[in-house]
């Protein structure tokens, strides 16, 4: 095996084992962990509390005893979240900290309580009215509120310093992300659709630090390689999160490349900077005023449609692929508008309707080779799938 | 007011009144607001615009069984049908702006406040993108302690102040604070002489006619901030007292057999339906967590106290408070059943209710069922499965009353 295989191989191993990976990162730093719940969570206090950040996005577990507190119309992550809870896969963890974004995140922290006890709860809300004064500082009182309950977590006082080192951590994590995401389009064989999102994920359950160690790394050897001819559909994906295997395999069967990604699981985790000026807690507070285009935060200007339209031109994308997560309000409630505006961009359109634990992936299936064939076929005409 | 007519009727004219006026006000170039029901509609009053709630709107319009075209519609536009019915059924009514059940004049800006679910922002997020209107948040964080934490007070205070210099932009008025004062005086003597007329139901046999809890609730919503809203409660409240006084029960062809409480919004669609089954058991439907929802009373006249209570309703609060309420209700009123409407469009009142009921359950013994519908989306219910529902409810009752009578 080269040395990008060894890479990739491991990443994709911590990716597709995240209980392994996790407990593999807290003997490897001595670290203890706390879970984070979707969608944006204060990582940069965590981390600068010496704990290590986990992402909770759900899994692939049956769903049997969260039926207990959740009806079938609640979305995937959050029954599979809880299942997981129940069934003591998170006991683990020192602490879990769930952000009420939407109202099933609301109902999720209620019910945290009383169907996962062992696992402790540090609930939180972000503000929607995150750009003016009075959000910004509600926000920075909920980390510091936050921020003392980490701090009993660790047995250790969070210092400024500790703060600005994380921060700059993050910062260096998310400009990393950032550029690799870039050169997908030059890669695009070695980073399918598939490995791509394997190599994103893992950095939910690794410690930073190391994970962007290893993606500089990756993105060194692949600069010394030639760049692979990309001769499939170049796309650019948006939703909750592009699971299952099968979902994945379908796009790299149909040779579907992202080229960018507008998903909350991996860019929008990245895309927005911290600004320079200010407290830490500031700094942190301004990433969520500035961070644009997300269903879960509040904008009267519906500038979602615009963001992917100009993530299509930017990349030179053929088409815009929707996954969307079932049962998901907050981006149920942005497709009728941006669908609007990527169809009288003629931008092509393909609408899939995705679930963690999907019985059957035929119908995606057929309708990614249906929406493949079309745009090699370049009929424009009709361009959506929908 | 006359007594020779019923509050009933004065409480429909009123509702009639409330969008006729709407409509005629739009007619000559006022300013008129859609607002969510538990806004903070003092500062709309106070700057004397006209409000209407589109979510009042879309229960007319599901009662008068005329959603479906408007959902229909939304969902042609690619809006998903897991979304909220009252969405779906104003954002169709947005589009097409006729309805044969009654109609609304269209909104100059919106007025949103998430103290009832989140989901009302991206609603109105996607309103004031497609009209091209201003909108004005009030952000109210979810509660997990039980009561209000004081910086959750000082963001929505300040918001107030941050709407208020919007209201004054969109209108052009400056803003008068001491109107302010004299309609939150009104407002909150309107709560309470709600809260005072649907406390009455506590009386045995219960004065209230089944339903009529979700027919006056259209005044609380539309018209709490108004003298006559006031008045209609006074009078309710005094016609309720006289028929208690009387010894009177909600029916004058049988009597009230058993009393329960309903958990969420009405199925509007099959209210006739869902009530006729109720009362051919003797079941008389007496409250609601309604009552406390709309409740909205300040201990002071200043933007703090107003900014708590309108973080404090049932929706916005965590499960300790919504089980303690529910509890206290079984108490209060004597229950001796519970209705769970595992309403399709309410993620978050569904998504908490099995627990509730579990702990309710725990505490009081209170017999219950959860049934299966929506409060606007006539597909989304089953007839045959609320009989079924009902029926074991039923049974539950009467063991129970029987084991007690045992007791004795």
């Amino acid at each position: 095996m080269n040395r990008i295989d060894k890479i990739i191989s491991a990443l994709e191993e911590a990716a597709n084992h995240p209980a392994k990976a996790v407990k593999a990162s807290m003997k490897e730093t001595g670290k203890k962990a706390v879970g984070c719940f979707p969608y944006y969570t204060p990582d940069e206090i965590i981390y600068a509390a010496g704990l290590l950040p986990v992402g909770l996005w759900g899994g692939q577990t049956d769903i049997k005893l969260a039926d207990k507190y959740l009806q079938s119309f609640c979305c995937s992550i959050m029954r599979i979240n809880v299942e997981q809870g129940i069934k003591g896969m998170y006991d683990f963890l020192s602490a879990v900290i769930i952000p009420a974004y939407c109202d099933t995140l609301k109902c999720i922290c209620d019910n945290w309580h009383v169907a996962v006890p062992q696992t402790y709860l540090i609930p939180m809300v972000y503000p929607q009215h995150r750009k003016i004064a009075s959000g910004m500082a509600y926000l920075i009182d909920e980390y510091k509120r936050v921020q003392k309950e980490l701090e009993t977590i660790a047995g250790k006082k969070i210092t400024e310093k500790d703060l600005e080192d994380s921060i700059a951590l993050y910062e260096d994590y998310r400009e990393t992300m950032r550029h690799f995401t870039a050169i997908v389009s030059k890669y695009s064989k070695t980073l399918n659709a598939k490995t791509r999102h394997l190599i994103i994920k893992a950095a939910y359950f690794m410690d930073k630090r190391l994970y962007t160690i290893k993606i500089k790394e990756l993105m060194e050897e692949l600069k010394r390689l030639p760049e692979e001819k990309l001769d499939g559909i170049k796309v650019v994906v948006t939703g909750i999160l592009a699971e299952t295997d099968a979902l994945l395999d379908a796009f790299v069967q149909n040779r579907m490349v992202f080229v960018a990604d507008d998903l909350a699981h991996e860019s929008r985790q990245f895309r927005t900077s911290v600004r320079s000026e200010g407290t830490a807690l500031e700094r942190l507070a301004y990433r969520i005023a500035d961070h644009e285009g997300c269903s879960l935060l509040y904008d009267e200007e519906k500038k979602h449609g615009q963001l992917l339209i100009d993530l299509v031109r930017e990349n030179h994308a053929d088409g815009i692929v929707i996954c969307m997560m079932k049962f998901c309000n907050p981006e149920e409630f942005d497709y009728p508008i941006y669908k609007k505006e990527i169809e009288a961009a003629g931008i092509p359109m393909l609408y899939l309707e995705i679930e963690q634990k999907m019985d059957s992936a035929e119908q995606v299936r057929t309708r990614i080779q249906s929406f493949a064939e079309m745009i090699k076929l370049g009929s424009s005409s009709k361009s959506t799938i929908g | 007011m006359d007594k020779n007519i019923s509050s009933k009727q004065v409480l429909n004219d009123m509702i009639s009144r409330h969008y006729a006026e709407a409509l005629e006000a739009k007619k000559s170039g006022e300013l008129v607001a859609w607002a969510t029901s538990i806004v903070p509609q003092e500062l709309l009053e106070t700057m004397d615009i006209k409000v209407v709630y589109p979510e009042n709107h879309a229960a007319v319009l599901g009662a008068r069984k005329d959603a479906p075209v408007f959902l229909q519609n939304a969902e042609n536009n690619g809006y998903s049908n897991d979304l909220c019915s009252y969405a779906r059924v104003n954002i169709g009514y947005a589009n097409l702006k006729e309805s044969a059940a009654g109609n609304i004049p269209m909104p100059d800006f919106i007025f949103c406040c998430n103290n009832i679910c989140n989901t009302v922002i991206k609603w109105y997020e996607n309103l004031a993108r497609e009209l091209r209107i201003p909108m004005i948040l009030i952000d109210t964080p979810f509660n997990h302690t039980f009561d209000v934490p004081e910086h959750s007070v000082k963001y929505i205070r300040e918001q107030f102040n941050h709407a208020i210099g919007q209201l004054e932009q969109i209108t052009g008025k400056k803003f008068d604070h001491d109107r302010l004062k004299e309609v939150m005086k009104i407002s909150t003597e309107t709560a309470r002489l709600w809260k005072k007329a649907t406390a009455l139901a506590a009386a045995q046999p219960s004065p209230f006619n089944g339903f009529d809890l979700f027919n006056y609730m259209a005044v609380i919503v539309c018209m709490r901030g108004k003298q006559e809203g006031l008045d209609l409660f006074k009078f309710w409240a005094e016609e309720l007292q006289e028929k208690i006084d009387c010894g009177e029960g909600p029916w004058k062809d049988q009597p009230e057999k058993y009393r329960v409480m309903w958990d969420g919004i009405a199925c509007w669609p099959h209210l006739a339906d869902t009530s006729k089954i109720l009362r051919k058991n003797g079941i008389n439907l007496i409250t609601s967590t309604y009552p406390d929802s709309w409740t909205i009373v300040y201990d002071s006249d200043d933007l703090d106290a107003m900014a708590r209570a309108y973080s404090s309703n049932y929706a916005n609060r965590n499960l300790a408070y919504g089980t303690g309420n529910i509890v206290q209700i079984v108490k209060d009123f004597s229950l001796d059943g519970i209705i769970y409407h595992s309403n399709r469009s309410c993620k978050l009142m569904d998504f908490r209710q099995y627990e509730v009921q579990r702990q309710v359950h725990e505490q009081t013994g209170v017999a219950s069922v959860i049934f299966d519908g929506d409060q606007t989306d006539p597909g989304a219910f089953s007839l045959a499965q609320y009989e079924t529902r009902i029926q074991a409810l039923m049974e539950m009752m009467e063991q129970r009353r029987n084991e007690r009578l045992s007791r004795r």
